[in-house]
């Protein structure tokens, strides 16, 4: 078991992100902020965790960086947390804190996620190094993970700069030994210090700062060289790879003889250290998930090098891809297989999702559903086909403003934007407002599940606890939207199909903008009410297979053939080819089929 | 060469079927045994319902935590089904472990796909070592029918050679107490199952 806090043994498994949050605990971290996002939601849940840590729960990346900003500035070693996307929504402190520096210490933690295995895009955030100037190290595995972030602290502090720390999926999901170290016990030198020169970021100061951040650049770039995390491998010397992070596994696994170059820090690069490698191997690579970030800058240096004329520009790596795109290493032949079709299996809203009664309802009037992200974005897909658009978080509100202003007369009635109730609070809120103040004629939808649910039940504003599971406010949907002047407030149970419907079509008939909030938690959610529902069963004999239960795209409902082509009797079809069935075991009784069903076929298990 | 000494083994199947726990006791037993382990899988998209995979690859030194095509010694596939998608990532001379476990995916529920047909028969005309499990009927046995995770793990380690009294303890810490007698005594049943079938 991975002991967390306290005594520890020796060695313990961990996850990358296990393991980042284990390693700023050992080195004194004293204020945590971040925001859910795959892969990195671990790190702060970890967190949690420990006693002696504050964390918590920001409503968005760019409340958690600017928070993490204020506690560094006051002297603490502070960590903000979020995925590759969520460094676009704190870009513009980022930008600045580069510039002013941050007295204590403040890492910021981007998880990146080549392949897309749960994210809207692929963007490579080693860019953001280079671009805002801010140092990057990048770990390989857990206990690096561990170590590398201690290291970032001190490179915080002793550069008065902001450091980034990269992770990718396969870092921050896979598990691998850790040795844990005792807490360091230290004391921050916490105080309010009053600089306006170096922290009010006008013209003046900021031309200033500008200048010494160039400085500071150039310290780094002297650091990188004698950094011991950047280090030279030498065995054969016919071929050299300089790579870091988890594509250094995956090149070590295909290729364990070669030469190579790991570096620990992408940002700034060792320029005498790359062309002293360069000098020792006859032939040079570059093995870099995403994009030629390194490859164009050892280019530059005027090195001759190959990457990405043989390398993947997307999707993730592993050994194979490796070996594949060089060549010459014995590949491991699979077994030949028999071409069989395998039926996809693609992730579905939960059997009783309180967003399939909503969706359900959408996909069936005549709108354009600008959507946004969680998990009710799955409705985009048959049978539901009740969403539209998905953009980035927060998106939805304003682009079924602009689709409804552009739309004038023609889009009347028409255009609906659905967000969830995290995804609201992370960005919903201003565009809800722009739309009362410029008078958009839509609907939008909080689906309101209690939760943030995609990523895995988190706490927010609206949910009433903190990320310890403290009491506290919990934000009043309605009361905010009045208060940003929405007239038209509707609360909705979306497992109830026909009430949903009504309301939705009313609002659609207004001139808007209205709100409607659908409100049932999620199926998942830990406080859920206790309700006692009762699990649905079909009765064969009054089933007449016309599948509209089957709309609904419930994992519990399944068609059996039945092989009967010309059933007789009441209500029976003339070419009825199967029946509906549900599996007794997943339903838990949300009645949305019982709903739909036309002829009564679908009742309680224990009805006669 | 070193990388020979890696074991590779991959677990699939479906959300909700236990596999993330399953891999992680199995990598805490390489762990325990003094070898090198690194683990892998991806979570995100699929809370419930989706494919899900792990790697495991343990041995003197590793460096990958995901294994290549055509490397893997032994799939333990927690549904049927799943046992087809991988089967590109098998060494030819692998062992395949396959539960009985049915579940449909969405467009087999919706009359638009049929549930393969045979595929254990699928799977022997390519590979010779193919173990099939009744995991569900043996949990049930067991006292617990959500330990069908434990029971595999149980098959599986009849296949590996990582002492039993280290697979005792890791399932010991891994479970809330009240949970660790059923699933010691699902270990117990999945490896009887597969010794019973070798003698
Ligand atoms: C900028 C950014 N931050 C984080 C994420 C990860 N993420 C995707 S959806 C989501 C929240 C979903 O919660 P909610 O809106 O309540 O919908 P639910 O999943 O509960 O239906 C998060 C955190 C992201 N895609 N983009």
């Amino acid at each position: 078991m991975n002991n967390i806090g306290g005594c520890v043994r020796m060695k313990v498994l961990m996850s990358g992100n296990e393991a980042i949050a284990r390693g700023a605990y050992e080195c004194g971290v004293r204020f945590v902020a971040g925001y859910p996002g795959t892969p990195s939601t671990e790190i702060v849940e970890t967190f949690a965790q420990y006693q002696d840590v504050y964390a918590e729960w920001s409503p968005n990346e760019k409340v958690a960086l600017e928070s993490g900003i204020g506690a560094a500035l006051a002297g603490a070693r502070a960590t903000v947390v979020m995925k590759h996307v969520g460094v676009n929504v704190a870009a513009d402190p980022l930008f600045t804190v580069s510039y002013t520096g941050t007295n204590g210490a403040l890492v910021i933690i981007t998880a990146d996620d080549p392949s897309l295995h749960s994210s809207q895009n692929e963007q490579d955030n080693r860019n953001y190094a280079k671009f805002a100037k801010i140092p990057m190290l990048e770990p390989s595995d857990s206990e690096e993970a561990r170590r590398y972030i201690k290291i970032a602290f001190e490179m915080s502090e002793m550069f008065d700069t902001p450091v980034f720390l990269r992770t990718t999926t396969r870092v921050s999901h896979s598990k691998s030994i850790v040795y844990p170290e005792a807490p360091l016990s230290r004391e921050d030198a916490l105080r309010l210090e009053v600089n306006p020169g170096k922290y009010v970021m006008v013209p003046i100061n900021a031309r200033h700062r500008r200048e010494e951040v160039e400085k500071r650049i150039q310290r780094l770039k002297d650091f990188a060289e004698t950094f011991s995390e950047n280090k030279m491998e030498l065995n054969n010397t016919e071929t050299g790879i300089i790579t870091s992070g988890m594509s250094y596994n995956y090149a070590k696994d295909a290729f364990p003889d070669l030469s190579y170059l790991k570096l620990g820090m992408v940002y700034p690069l060792p320029v005498k250290m790359i062309k002293k490698f360069a000098s020792e191997v006859r032939k040079l690579y570059v093995v870099e998930e995403l994009d030629p970030y390194i490859e164009e800058q050892v280019m530059a240096m005027g090195i001759k090098v190959i990457g990405k004329e043989v390398f993947p520009y997307t999707g993730e790596f592993d050994p194979g891809v490796i070996a594949a795109s060089m060549g010459g290493s014995k590949q491991p032949v699979p077994a030949s297989l028999p071409d069989i079709s395998i039926p996809p299996r693609p992730p579905n809203l939960c059997p009783g999702c309180p967003h399939r009664g909503l969706f359900y309802v959408l996909g069936k009037l005549n709108v354009f559903v600008s959507g946004d992200i969680g998990c009710y974005t799955l409705s985009y897909m048959k049978p539901l086909e009740g969403l539209h658009s998905c953009i980035c978080m927060g998106a939805s509100i304003g682009m079924a403003h602009g689709m409804s202003k552009a739309l004038g007369e023609k889009g009347r009635g028409r255009v609906v934007g659905v967000i969830g109730d995290s995804t609201f609070i992370h960005s919903g809120i201003t565009s809800l407002l722009n739309s009362v103040y410029n008078k958009s004629d839509i609907v939008i939808v909080i689906c309101d599940n209690r939760t943030t649910a995609m990523t895995g039940m988190q706490e927010h504003p609206a949910t009433g606890f903190t990320l310890s599971g403290e009491r506290t406010k919990e934000l009043d949907f309605s009361a905010l939207a009045s208060a940003l002047g929405v007239e038209n407030i509707r609360i909705i149970d979306p497992y109830d199909l026909k009430s949903t419907r009504t309301v939705m079509k009313e609002e659609l008939s207004k001139p808007g903008p209205s709100l409607i909030i659908s409100r049932r938690s999620c199926v998942l959610f830990k406080r859920r009410e206790k309700e006692l529902r009762v699990p649905m069963r079909v009765n064969p004999e009054t089933c007449i297979g016309c599948k509209l239960c089957l709309g609904l795209g419930c994992p519990p409902i399944s068609w059996v053939k039945d092989g009967m082509t010309a059933k007789k009797g009441k209500g029976k079809r003339k070419k009825q080819e199967g029946v509906a069935k549900i599996d007794q075991e997943l339903c838990i009784g949300c009645t949305l089929c019982q709903q739909v069903c036309k002829t009564g076929a679908i009742i309680e298990v224990n009805a006669e | 060469m070193m990388k020979k000494n890696v074991k590779n083994i991959l677990m699939s199947g479906v959300g909700g079927q236990g596999i993330l726990r399953a891999s992680d006791i199995l990598s805490m037993v390489a762990m325990e045994s003094g070898l090198d382990v690194k683990k892998s899988e991806v979570h995100g998209m699929a809370q419930r319902g989706g494919c899900v995979t792990s790697h495991v690859r343990y041995g003197q030194k590793v460096y990958s935590p995901i294994a290549r095509k055509g490397d893997v010694d032994i799939l333990v596939s927690f549904e049927k089904l799943e046992t087809l998608r991988y089967m590109d990532y098998m060494k030819p001379e692998g062992l395949v472990i396959i539960n009985e476990r049915e579940i449909c995916p969405p467009s087999v529920n919706l009359g638009i796909s049929d549930y393969p047909h045979d595929i254990v028969g699928t799977v022997s005309s390519i590979f010779s070592a193919v173990k099939v499990v009744d995991a569900g009927r043996l949990a049930k046995e067991a006292g617990d029918v959500r330990a069908e995770n434990t029971i595999l793990l149980g098959v599986l380690s009849a296949y590996l050679r990582l002492e039993v009294p280290l697979w005792l303890k890791v399932i010991c810490e891994s479970f809330p107490p009240k949970f660790v007698e059923t699933n010691l005594e699902a270990f117990h049943l999945g490896r009887a199952s597969q010794e019973q079938a070798s003698q």
